[in-house]
């Protein structure tokens, strides 16, 4: 189902004098293959000297907040000094829909993301480790360990949670939940969870493709790392395509590549999605500068999150898929705060009606209004999903605009009526579907 | 030292007591639920914002200082 | 002036009770986003912590004046510590645990902020037991409340208690499980489900 391109495209002697793919080899690695390409993982045996090597990298998180990984690393590196015990948590709940990174990481190249789970507790004085998956741990993962604990490679036990099918299973607050035993839902932040985490302790939670990129800046150094990138974010990143034929791809790209290396020249597509579901909607006329980097892209209010790409084709009805993702979204709440539990619901019915034939003035006035620039549901929840949504709806308002027009008037020019966008069926009603 | 007033939105149940004794900082949406102002609490207000804390049924509302 | 006690005691006491009744519904009404009608939201807040230590203020005088009421001994510890009296034994013993609970109640909520919030709702779920342990202390320890108005009294304040707690149960049955809140906002708005 989902197919691995390693190959550079267009740009391709650039890319691969760079030494792209950095992350993924062609098959699964076992242990003795991992070791014969890259030895064991360094320990440094000396605190702070790996948090000064991720720092001279300028390595930023690779699970969609693109936070700077040195400050967390720090973080629960100090906090753990004042507390005495810290955690550390490879987190590969890829809860987007869209996004088969990680999953396909952690099949290829696991023992690069437990190299990394190692040296970051190390890093940060930690005795705990915890491996938060989103499907049962697959055969190499499990493979991965048992040879690596047959070696006596890993300083510290590594536990396996498996997380519950939903969009907030990966959000960090939720992610210690659930290894604290309770569901996996979002909880207040103060404290922070480089504070007080799991069982009171500092906690550092790391996306699995940030500690394998991690893995590698501690054997090859912070000036390999910037040998691709740009100044402001170095190194590469995978991302999940998804070409207008429908079918997806992972595929390791430099930051800073032309977003139309990636997704083609536009030829047959009506509109991007870049960020996934949490993401925007670019229109693709606009599209000819747009690199794979936040600076380039936030521009546009977009950002590259967790590196989800889709170029959506003429042929189908993009308010149609907005509605479908907004429903989704909307579904996955966790309801446990007002705004969100009664702003999304709201927005994914109004969606939905426009989506129709004909709607009411009234929707489509109080769907810019609860999307808004007044925040009525950005920026009030515990976690960053309203936030998230509103972003998706709103620039799906404003680059489906036309359609929007032309459904109101009864008409869909969409040739194809299908699903394009990947989502789950059903919807959580039950406590358990939390755990 | 400056204070922020912050609600905690999972215990928050939309009672309304904190908007009714501070209405120049909270407004309630068309739910039921605070808006906040995210600027520091003017001196002037700080009697009031901390009556405001005290008096939340769920104990929700707090104030942080930078 | 013994029987002046006497009677203080016992008047503090069903004052007492009838307080120890509004404090209980005002409580409810909190928990419920209940209005008092003409006044604003926060009153009701108000006037239950507020009513709740004038509660405990009239308990005080109850019980200092049935200490210094001679006719019977009465030791001061008594009011807190079960069985602590020879008098009456039982029936002070309940007014001593509900008393108890009270001040558990009440030094949770001034602590409040600092304290676990599980920790404060299971001792103020307390209140369920606290009033109904009162009512009997109350029935069983004096003669006046056995009969004529005073009776009348005691009952329609045990009615009232009933009413709330069923209506309070009532509630918690019907919500909806966080679980099943988004499909209710949902159902509300009949649609979502995108046709095409």
């Amino acid at each position: 189902m989902t197919t691995v391109v390693n190959q550079p495209a267009a740009g391709g002697a650039a890319q691969q004098a760079a030494g792209l793919p950095r992350l993924l080899p062609a098959a699964p690695e076992d242990l003795r293959a991992h070791l014969a390409r890259y030895g064991p993982a360094p320990y440094r045996n000396q605190s702070g000297a790996l948090i000064a090597d991720i720092e001279a990298s300028g390595l930023a998180g690779r699970g969609g907040a693109a936070f700077p990984v040195h400050r967390k690393l720090a973080a629960v590196a100090r906090a753990g000094v004042r507390q005495g015990r810290t955690v550390v948590v490879a987190n590969g709940a890829e809860s987007e829909p869209a996004s088969r990174k990680d999953e396909l990481l952690l099949q290829l190249a696991p023992n690069l993301v437990l190299d990394g789970l190692q040296l970051t507790a190390e890093a940060v004085g930690a005795a705990e480790a915890h491996l938060y998956l989103h499907y049962a741990p697959g055969p190499q993962i499990l493979r991965a360990l048992a040879e690596r604990a047959a070696r006596g490679l890993d300083r510290i036990a590594v536990t396996i949670t498996q997380a519950p099918p939903r969009f907030l299973a990966g959000q960090e607050t939720a992610v210690l939940n659930r290894l604290g035993g309770g569901p996996a839902l979002p909880t207040f932040q103060p404290p922070r969870v480089s504070e007080r985490g799991l069982g009171g302790a500092p906690t550092l939670v790391q996306n699995v493709e940030t500690l394998a990129h991690l893995a590698l800046i501690a054997r090859y150094g912070p000036r390999w790392f910037r040998a691709v990138g740009t100044a402001t974010e170095p190194g590469s990143m995978l991302t999940t395509i998804y070409r207008p034929d429908g079918k997806a791809h992972v595929r390791e790209a430099a930051i800073g590549t032309p977003l139309r290396t990636l997704l083609g020249d536009g030829a047959g597509v009506q509109a991007w999605l870049v960020g996934g579901y949490h993401g925007t909607w670019l229109p693709v006329p606009d599209t000819a500068g747009f690199t794979l980097d936040n600076a380039s892209l936030g521009r546009s209010g977009a950002a590259a999150g967790a590196g989800v790409l889709a170029a959506l084709p003429s042929g189908r009805c993009g308010l149609t898929e907005a509605a479908r993702v907004t429903r989704y979204l909307a579904a996955e709440s966790a309801g446990q705060c007002g705004p969100c539990l009664n702003g999304l619901p709201r927005i994914a019915a109004a969606l939905a009606e426009l989506a129709g034939s004909g709607h009411r003035r009234q929707t489509l006035d109080d769907l810019k209004r609860w999307s808004g620039p007044q925040n009525l549901v950005e920026g009030r929840g515990a976690c960053h999903h309203p936030d998230g949504t509103v972003r998706f709806v709103r620039s799906a308002l404003a680059v489906f605009e036309p359609e929007i027009s032309r459904h109101a008037r009864g008409i869909c020019s969409a040739t194809d009526r299908g699903p394009f966008l990947p989502l789950p069926p059903g919807m959580p009603t039950r406590e358990e579907d939390w755990t | 030292m400056a204070e922020t007033l912050r609600v905690n939105p999972i215990q928050c149940s939309g009672h309304g007591v904190c908007a009714e004794l501070l209405p120049e900082l909270v407004t309630l949406d068309e739910w039921g639920y605070p808006v906040i102002d995210p600027r520091p609490v003017p001196p002037v207000l700080d009697r009031d914002a901390r009556r405001a804390v005290s008096a939340c049924p769920a104990l929700a509302l707090r104030l942080v200082s930078r | 002036m013994n029987t002046a006690f006497w009677y203080a005691s016992r008047a503090t006491g069903i004052v007492a009770l009838v307080l120890l009744t509004a404090v209980l519904v005002l409580g409810i009404l909190v928990n419920r986003q209940g209005r008092l009608p003409g006044l604003p939201r926060f009153a009701v807040t108000d006037i239950h912590r507020n009513l709740s230590l004038l509660s405990v203020a009239f308990i005080v005088v109850h019980v200092l004046t049935a200490v210094l009421d001679t006719y019977v001994h009465i030791p001061l510890i008594s009011a807190v510590v079960p069985f602590a009296s020879g008098y009456e034994r039982l029936w002070l013993a309940l007014g001593a645990v509900s008393l108890d609970i009270m001040l558990a109640m009440i030094v949770t909520s001034l602590l409040r902020g600092r304290l676990n919030r599980i920790l404060w709702r299971a001792v103020h779920l307390l209140a369920y037991a606290s009033w109904p342990v009162a009512f009997a202390h109350s029935i069983g320890s004096s003669k006046d409340l056995q009969q004529g108005w005073m009776l009348g009294l005691a009952v329609a304040c045990a009615m009232i208690v009933v009413v709330a707690a069923i209506w309070r149960l009532a509630h918690a049955a019907r919500q909806v499980p966080r679980a099943r809140r988004v499909a209710a906002i949902f159902a509300q708005h009949r649609t979502g489900q995108v046709t095409r």
